[in-house]
């Protein structure tokens, strides 16, 4: 289990200080997939960083496990830090080493026995689909070679944390999504608990279980992936889910009043319910956006229709029979 | 000044100077300049390290009194002129070597002059390792001395190598100089025979054998850089 409890980061210079982590406190159960998700500049890598004290917090605390990592003695964190390896958006293997002695270069580190360090090494590069590249310099492997070699490395010494830094940030769709297959894949076979660093929506709905909005250093809503996407509270996790703003010019402010509509189950996703709103009440909606999507396995419905001002308690009230919908009222400028 | 130049009489003499004395002025120069570099080499690979190690955001941060202590004598040393250093270690020549004139003392003066030259070279040699490289390696829980020893030294050996052939050339430029205070080789042959005797044939002979020596270690260099980068295959 990872704690973070109270964490501030500030960064000083001369001329001015930057709060670029302001007292976050999150609990990243075991096994776990944990996206914290922010624009770019939220404090995404700073977080990430603290965890294994790449980057030193300016107060608060990381526990992992009951154990304060900032108390740790220099030799006594570097010993954690097999236990909680990472991966990186720009793959940072050592370009001068072939794959299989970037794979034992973690245990080599460790003080492993060479023949039993690269035979873990070879069993990896398997895992990770490419025992073939065994004998192959990093320069010559596409950008989702280099992070598969690169996940082989991070596994070499048995961690129980993974921490990806926007580890698909530098990959094509199809790529991110065999490398996230595999990262899920790890995280279901071997237990680890995944922690990923994202501003991509797409990377959290498609491997996270949790959820943790991070902006300007704070964490502004976390927790099930579903709970959070489906009816995002902040303006910041509305900001991610409901990033177009093109409703804008097909609803008028002054005429129609905009409502989202969340459906919670297949079922209620599954209701025709603009259509029965017409017919029963004879209020005719006007549906500016829909989108139905798998959140951690679940289907979640969203919609945001505009109604005339003047049928608003009218629809609401109708809508309210329905106890798997909430509807909440959207003003024009936070969506 | 030159008319004499390709006289019979000269070619003459040159051509028993290339019988007698050339080959070992080669051998003399070619043992000087390894050595040196060598030398320079095993005191400014571990000084370059420290420049980059021992900063504030290093791998291994460093007092900064120590760094900027470091850097003046660097500096300091890089700043004499060679014929000057060359009379100012004599006392360091007689300490070491216990002489001043020969070949052998002149690789006192040329290690002295070129090892701080070669810190900086690998000051910037390893400053080219991509920071991010060195933080993963840290992520996984290397020591300072492995991100060192593993990372920042390995990362580097192409630009290492072609920086060293740098130096090399230029300690061979150096070790002509020697002649002066009386180091052998190739230097001292232009010197005596072109300098103190007129014999410009001999003087231009070992000339261009000095720039054949240089090209020939330019390009042994550049070749040993280039075929150790495994980011370019």
């Amino acid at each position: 289990m990872i704690e973070l409890r109270h964490l501030s980061k500030t960064y000083s210079s001369s001329s001015q200080e930057v709060n670029a982590l302001n007292d976050i406190n999150l609990t990243i159960n075991d096994g776990d997939v944990y996206g914290i998700i922010g624009m770019s500049g939220a404090g995404k890598s700073t977080l990430v960083r603290c965890i294994n004290m790449l980057e030193r917090p300016t107060s608060g605390q990381v526990l992992v496990d009951g154990k304060d990592m900032g108390a740790l003695s220099p030799a006594e964190l570097r010993k954690e830090r097999r236990s909680i390896t990472m991966i990186f958006q720009q793959f940072n293997l050592l370009m001068q080493r072939n794959c299989l002695s970037n794979v034992c270069f973690p245990m080599e580190l460790a003080g492993m026995k060479k023949s039993d360090a690269k035979a873990r090494a070879m069993e990896l590069l398997e895992t990770v689909g490419l025992p073939d590249k065994a004998d192959t310099y990093p320069a010559q492997l596409s950008g989702g070679q280099q992070q598969r070699i690169a996940i082989a490395r991070a596994l070499a010494t048995q961690p129980k944390v993974l921490l990806c830094d926007e580890a698909t940030s530098a990959l094509d769709p199809t790529t991110t999504h065999q490398i996230l297959t595999l990262i899920k894949d790890i995280n279901r076979k071997l237990g680890i608990t995944v922690v990923v660093i994202t501003h991509q929506m797409s990377v959290v709905k498609e491997i996270c279980s949790h959820v943790a909005i991070l902006d300007n250093g704070t964490v502004k809503e976390e927790g099930l992936v579903g709970a959070v996407f489906a009816a995002p509270k902040s303006e910041a996790a509305r900001r991610l889910v409901f990033p177009g703003r093109a409703d804008k010019k097909v609803s008028d402010p002054a005429s129609e009043q905009q409502l989202r509509l969340v459906f919670r189950d297949d079922k209620t996703t599954a209701v025709p319910l603009v259509a029965r709103l017409a017919q029963e009440t004879g209020v005719a909606a006007n549906v500016i956006s829909a989108t139905t999507q798998m959140l951690s396995d679940e289907v979640y419905g969203s919609m945001l229709v505009g109604v005339p001002k003047n049928d608003i308690p009218l629809v609401i009230a109708y809508l309210s029979q329905y106890p798997a919908i909430t509807v909440e009222e959207v003003s024009a400028d936070v969506q | 000044m030159f008319s004499n130049i390709f006289t019979s009489q000269s070619w003459q003499e040159a051509l028993v100077c290339i019988k007698t004395e050339i080959p070992f002025a080669i051998w003399e120069t070619f043992y000087v300049t390894v050595l040196a570099t060598v030398l320079a080499t095993v005191i400014g690979l571990p000084l370059g390290v420290l420049l980059v190690a021992g900063e504030k955001k290093g791998v291994l941060p460093l007092p900064g009194w120590l760094m900027k202590a470091l850097n003046v004598i660097i500096n300091l040393l890089r700043s004499i002129p060679f014929l000057i250093l060359m009379i100012m270690v004599f006392p360091l020549s007689r300490l070491i070597i216990g002489t001043t004139v020969g070949t052998t003392a002149t690789i006192v003066p040329l290690v002295v002059a070129a090892f701080p030259f070669i810190a900086r070279l690998v000051e910037g040699s390893l400053r080219e390792v991509d920071p991010n490289i060195i933080e993963a390696a840290q992520s996984m829980g290397a020591s300072p001395m492995q991100i060192i020893c593993k990372v920042m030294i390995p990362e580097s050996i192409p630009s290492l190598i072609g920086n060293i052939t740098i130096a090399l050339t230029t300690i061979l430029g150096y070790s002509a100089m020697s002649g002066i205070i009386g180091g052998g080789g190739l230097g001292k042959i232009a010197i005596n025979y072109g300098y103190y005797r007129y014999k410009y044939l001999v003087m231009l002979i070992a000339v261009i054998l000095l720039i054949l020596l240089v090209q020939i270690f330019q390009s042994a260099g550049t070749k040993l850089s280039v075929s150790s980068d495994k980011r370019l295959k």
